[in-house]
């Protein structure tokens, strides 16, 4: 039955192809289309019924006319997986890019991906050291979490996603990350920064890359990122690796989804996003996580820009309410030169308590974590204070909560590019330093039993005693 | 019941056409070779129009769809409690055990375990007459719940026999005269209220142990509360708090599509949870519903209902139920989701015309109530909100808005401040407060209202002040005002600030609470007697028995150590004065 071959394409409108009824053709089939010339487009059935037959072409309808043929497949798509993944280059659509041979496949899987059973998921608690102090101590990163970066153009949020993908580890294992890299719509340019350091630093043997760049077709975008989960999912829950993976860049992704639902004429929701795209993108988070029974595990640092730097924007907006925080990077912290500039107020890890503590982080994580949000965002509003009454008006508390802002900026976030600080002596104890400028009596959120421990200067009085 | 059969037509996404058959609206239909269980959300024509619970691809137009006659129900009797259940009452244990770790489909599972034998105990006997409601006998659910079976919906007569003992919940455990035959398990359709006699007043609190919300904006037992939230202003934790600790006997718990990880989070926790009235497992008081964001959508639509569903039957059982529903965005973003689908005519922000009357519906179903059988039942409902940038001018917040008394504004600068529960004192409201006054009055303290009414008064000054400060810095308002922001501040990091991760600061009792607000009304007078007299400011705000007092809620035994604790400060503070 998959055989068949159709000639009866009646529209071509944007990506998509209207047919009239063929056989009963299944929804979510993948098609073949035959063009005059020779070439052969894919595509997939986005609505199916007995007149009518609506199949949206991956590659661009470009040159598809009437006499097209159409081959229904007779099965969804899926992707070829094997450990041969790693370290291949793929292109959008899952056919190496790198010149290599067409990967063997142990198994063909669905890229849709099915649901987890919530009952069946592990709690992620392993805390992941990414040696950024601003992630490690204010907005931890666990194992199985999805936490995005949202940045906006400008801004050095793909130094960011390799200084991580490049420092990831646990704290006191041996386990590493492999890196699953999908690209959508991103320049040749980024891609190629990507891959050189990936290569510089020998991370890209243990790497697959699944790429879609900014002149590739843009409805293929839709798939690249289930091929780059479908592969993700096969490494960690058949072969028990622990998988981090990083999509650029998820505006683009929403964009082609915007153009699918326009094509089709669909009522269009927020700004002319499909009213569908909170259930799309959660379809991609998702899939991230722990399961049980299986050892691997999959970690998402999706990266997308935030237009305009709106973070009402319906990408973000939808984006922040499916994965467990965000990092943010500020323009502001970028133009003071600070790197990485990660804003870590508006920035949270919902997973970061399972995360930090005794024996996993340090005891005093959290509190420190605490006393220094409370404190710069504190400082940060002084700033505005300032400067409208001068720092004369000013109280001696609010004073040095002033001063700690600056210095927090400049010395906790201000890290170099390859600088990679342990938790316990490169960041918290860094922490206890500049809080120890701040007096004791203002510091509320420190338990007293962490100042009589760690505090720089409390703890060496209480020592002499 | 005719079961014609009937063939598909179309396929778009989650909904399903058919033509061949005519059902009623509502009605369950099986769809496809697979079985996979749908609804009927629109006649159209010969055409029905149908939205299918599973995933749809690979399904063929010209496939069979087959009526069930039944609309969407939910099983309901012994063996509820403790389970984890999908949106539409599947058990997620059993589908894991049938299908693996990732969902699958055209797997149908019971709701209830209809082997597992349980001890009933009959309560009537042979003669008495029944009917609709009426408790006919009990069986020990969990170690801590009584499940008390009842007579099913428009059934009554002259019992003719009834027996005790050990049953499955299906079986007969009681005859009328007329012969109607009761088992321990009825069924109800979820988008139907169940009935009761009559709806009370609600005026007796749930007790949360959350010193905001109890104090300041209390709800309840049979209210409702919205919580809209920006993401990332801690709405899922604060829910959980609610869960954990609210003094209904019964929690259902909706997680509708909300984040896997965090609903793995709930699951994880609530076995190991212990309840601190009983000192037994808090699952032994729970149900759980999990439809995470990418199960699929029309589950989504329908999980609210069977929540609410199951709800009411505790209620009519005579407990207080709380039912939290995280997040009804969610669910209203899975309406507009099928009605998109349906090509109907949007309403405002593509949301369907509908939204707010199901919104209204579904609030309506809470309440305190006198039940059939006369007992007195609540169902208080929490609903979260995920208004999209955190602007609750949006349709689903303001349909919210609408309908429920408490409104408790969580506030994300509130919480890039660390300050938890981010809930802002100032937009928050309740408007339970006169109605429970008398409550407040008769079991905690004469005074509470009052106090209530001054430390809710403090801040609102605060606010006002903070306009100034904002303008000229806190050094140039007088001594009294700058006195006046301590207190505020004192209120704000030591009373409204409340750590849910630690193992004492979690919960305060309504006893607490109150010895807390006077402690902090106490410093206020104390200060300013010392002020009058001379003393600095600056001396009296650091006297170190106050940094005691305030560190001294994350110890155990703060409430009965509290008193102490402000004689202390209090002595302090007038040698403050003293030493000028």
């Amino acid at each position: 039955m998959s055989g068949k071959e159709y000639r009866t394409i009646t529209d071509v409108k944007g990506p998509l192809v209207f047919l009239n009824k063929t056989e009963p053709v299944s929804y979510g089939e993948i098609v073949q289309l035959m063009l005059s010339d020779g070439s052969i487009k894919n595509g997939q059935v986005l609505d199916t019924s007995d007149e009518q037959v609506i199949v949206q072409v991956f590659e661009g309808t470009a040159s598809v006319d009437r006499q097209t043929g159409v081959k229904f497949l007779g099965d969804v798509f899926k992707l070829p997986v094997s450990k041969g993944l790693i370290g291949r280059i793929l292109d959008g659509a899952g056919r190496p890019r790198d010149g290599g041979p067409d990967i063997v496949a142990d198994e063909m899987a669905d890229i849709i991906g099915a649901a987890i059973n919530p009952y069946s998921r592990q709690s992620p608690e392993s805390f992941i050291q990414t040696g950024i102090s601003a992630i490690d101590a204010c907005t931890s990163l666990v194992r199985g979490q999805k936490l995005p970066i949202f940045s906006a153009s400008g801004l050095p949020h793909n130094d960011i996603a390799l200084q991580i993908a490049r420092q990831a580890k646990l704290v006191g294992s041996d386990d590493d990350f492999v890196v699953v890299f999908c690209a959508m719509g991103i320049t040749a340019e980024e891609y190629n920064f990507f891959v050189h350091d990936l290569e510089r630093t020998g991370a890209l043997e243990n790497s697959a890359l699944f790429v879609n760049l900014a002149d590739d077709p843009a409805v293929e975008r839709l798939i690249t990122p289930r091929l780059a989960l479908t592969a993700a999912e096969y490494l960690a829950f058949e072969h028990d690796y622990h998988v981090l993976v990083i999509y650029t860049d998820m505006t683009n992704y929403c964009e082609s989804l915007r153009q699918i639902g326009a094509a089709r004429e669909e009522v269009p929701g927020r700004r002319g996003y499909p009213g569908y795209m909170y259930t799309d993108l959660a379809m991609l988070y998702e899939r991230a996580g722990l399961v049980k029974g299986k050892k691997g595990s999959i970690t998402q640092f999706p990266i997308l820009t935030m237009p305009g730097d709106d973070i009402t924007h319906p990408i973000p907006d939808l984006s922040g309410y499916i994965t467990e925080g965000q990092i943010v990077i500020s323009r502001e912290l970028h133009q003071k030169g600070i790197y990485p500039p990660i804003n870590v107020l508006p920035s949270l890890s919902r997973l970061m308590n399972a995360g930090i503590g005794d024996g996993k982080t340090r005891e005093d994580h959290k509190s420190v974590s605490d006393q220094l949000y409370a404190a710069y965002a504190q400082g940060r509003e002084l700033r505005g204070l300032v400067a409208i009454v001068g720092e004369d008006a000013l109280n001696e508390r609010d004073l040095q909560l002033l001063k700690f802002a600056d210095i927090f900026e400049d010395q906790f976030l201000r890290q170099s590019r390859d600088e990679d600080r342990s938790i316990s002596e490169g960041t918290l104890d860094l922490a206890w330093k500049l809080l120890s400028n701040i007096d004791t009596k203002y510091l509320v959120r420190l338990d007293q039993k962490w100042i009589d421990k760690y505090h720089p200067t409390e703890r060496s009085s209480s020592e002499e005693e | 019941m005719s079961k014609e059969n009937g063939v598909i037509y179309r396929i778009s996404g989650p909904v399903v056409t058919a033509v061949g058959i005519s059902p009623r609206m509502y009605e369950v239909v099986r769809v496809g070779d697979e079985g996979l269980m749908g609804e009927v959300i629109e006649l159209h024509g010969d055409q029905s129009v149908i939205q299918v619970y599973e995933e749809t691809s690979g399904i063929k137009p010209g496939e069979p769809v087959i009526r069930t006659g039944q609309t969407l129900s939910v099983q309901l009797g012994p063996g509820l409690l403790t389970q984890i259940y999908d949106g539409i009452q599947r058990p997620l244990p059993k589908l894991e055990e049938t299908m693996g770790v990732f969902i699958t489909r055209g797997v149908d599972a019971d709701g209830l375990d209809l082997e597992r034998k349980w001890d009933f105990n009959a309560v009537v006997k042979k003669g008495d007459e029944i009917s609709s409601g009426h408790v006919i006998g009990k069986v020990q659910e969990t170690e801590t719940i009584e499940h008390r079976v009842m007579v099913p919906p428009n059934v009554s007569g002259k019992v003719k026999s009834i027996k005790s003992g050990s049953f499955n919940i299906t079986e007969t455990v009681c005859e009328l005269d007329d012969g109607t035959e009761i088992a321990m398990m009825q069924e109800w359709p979820v988008r139907h209220p169940r009935p009761f006699v009559q709806k009370y007043a609600p005026d007796v609190p749930l007790i949360t142990g959350q010193r905001i919300l109890d104090f300041l904006f209390p709800l309840a037992k049979g209210g409702t509360a919205g919580i809209p939230g920006p993401f990332g202003s801690g709405k899922t934790v604060t829910q959980q708090q609610l869960a954990k600790w609210s003094d209904a006997q019964i929690v259902v718990y909706i997680g509708c599509g909300e984040r896997g990880n965090e609903m793995t989070e709930v699951l994880d926790e609530f076995p190991h949870l212990i309840d601190p009235n009983t000192n037994k497992p808090l699952m032994n008081r729970t149900v759980m519903i999990a439809n995470t964001s990418n199960m699929p959508v029309a589950a989504r639509e329908a999980s609210v209902y069977t929540g609410i569903t199951i709800a009411e039957y505790f209620r009519d059982m005579g407990y207080n139920v709380a039912l939290m529903a995280d997040s009804t965005s969610r669910w209203a973003e899975a309406m507009r989701e099928i009605s998109s689908r349906l090509e109907e005519m949007p309403g405002e922000e593509g949301y369907p015309a509908y939204l707010s009357s199901r919104l209204a519906e579904f609030y309506e179903r809470a309440g305190r109530v006198q039940t059939l059988a006369g007992s007195d039942g609540s169902v208080s409902v929490i609903g979260a909100v995920s208004p999209p940038g955190g602007d609750i001018s949006e349709p689903v917040s303001q349909g919210t808005l609408r309908i429920v008394k408490v409104f408790w504004g969580l506030d994300a600068g509130l919480a890039r401040q660390r300050h938890f529960p981010a809930i802002n004192w100032l937009n928050s409201y309740s408007l339970y407060p006169q109605a429970l006054d008398q409550w407040y009055r008769d079991n905690i303290a004469p005074d509470f209202p009052e106090v209530r009414t001054e430390i809710s008064t403090l801040l609102q000054i605060e606010s006002e002040l903070q306009e100034i400060v904002q303008l000229v810095g806190s050094d140039a308002l007088p001594v009294d005002q700058q006195l006046t922001l301590e207190v505020a501040r004192m209120i704000r990091e030591f009373f409204l600030q409340q750590n849910a991760f630690h193992d004492v600061d979690t919960f305060s009792d309504l006893d607490l609470q109150y010895h807390m607000a006077k402690a902090i009304l106490s410093f206020q007078e104390e200060a300013k007697k010392a002020i009058a007299g001379g003393a600095q400011l600056e001396d009296v705000v650091n006297v170190p028995a106050r940094t005691d007092l305030m560190r001294g809620r994350f110890e155990k035994g703060y409430e009965d150590r509290i008193s102490d604790l402000v004689s202390e400060m209090n002595k302090q503070i007038d040698a403050s004065m003293e030493a000028n």
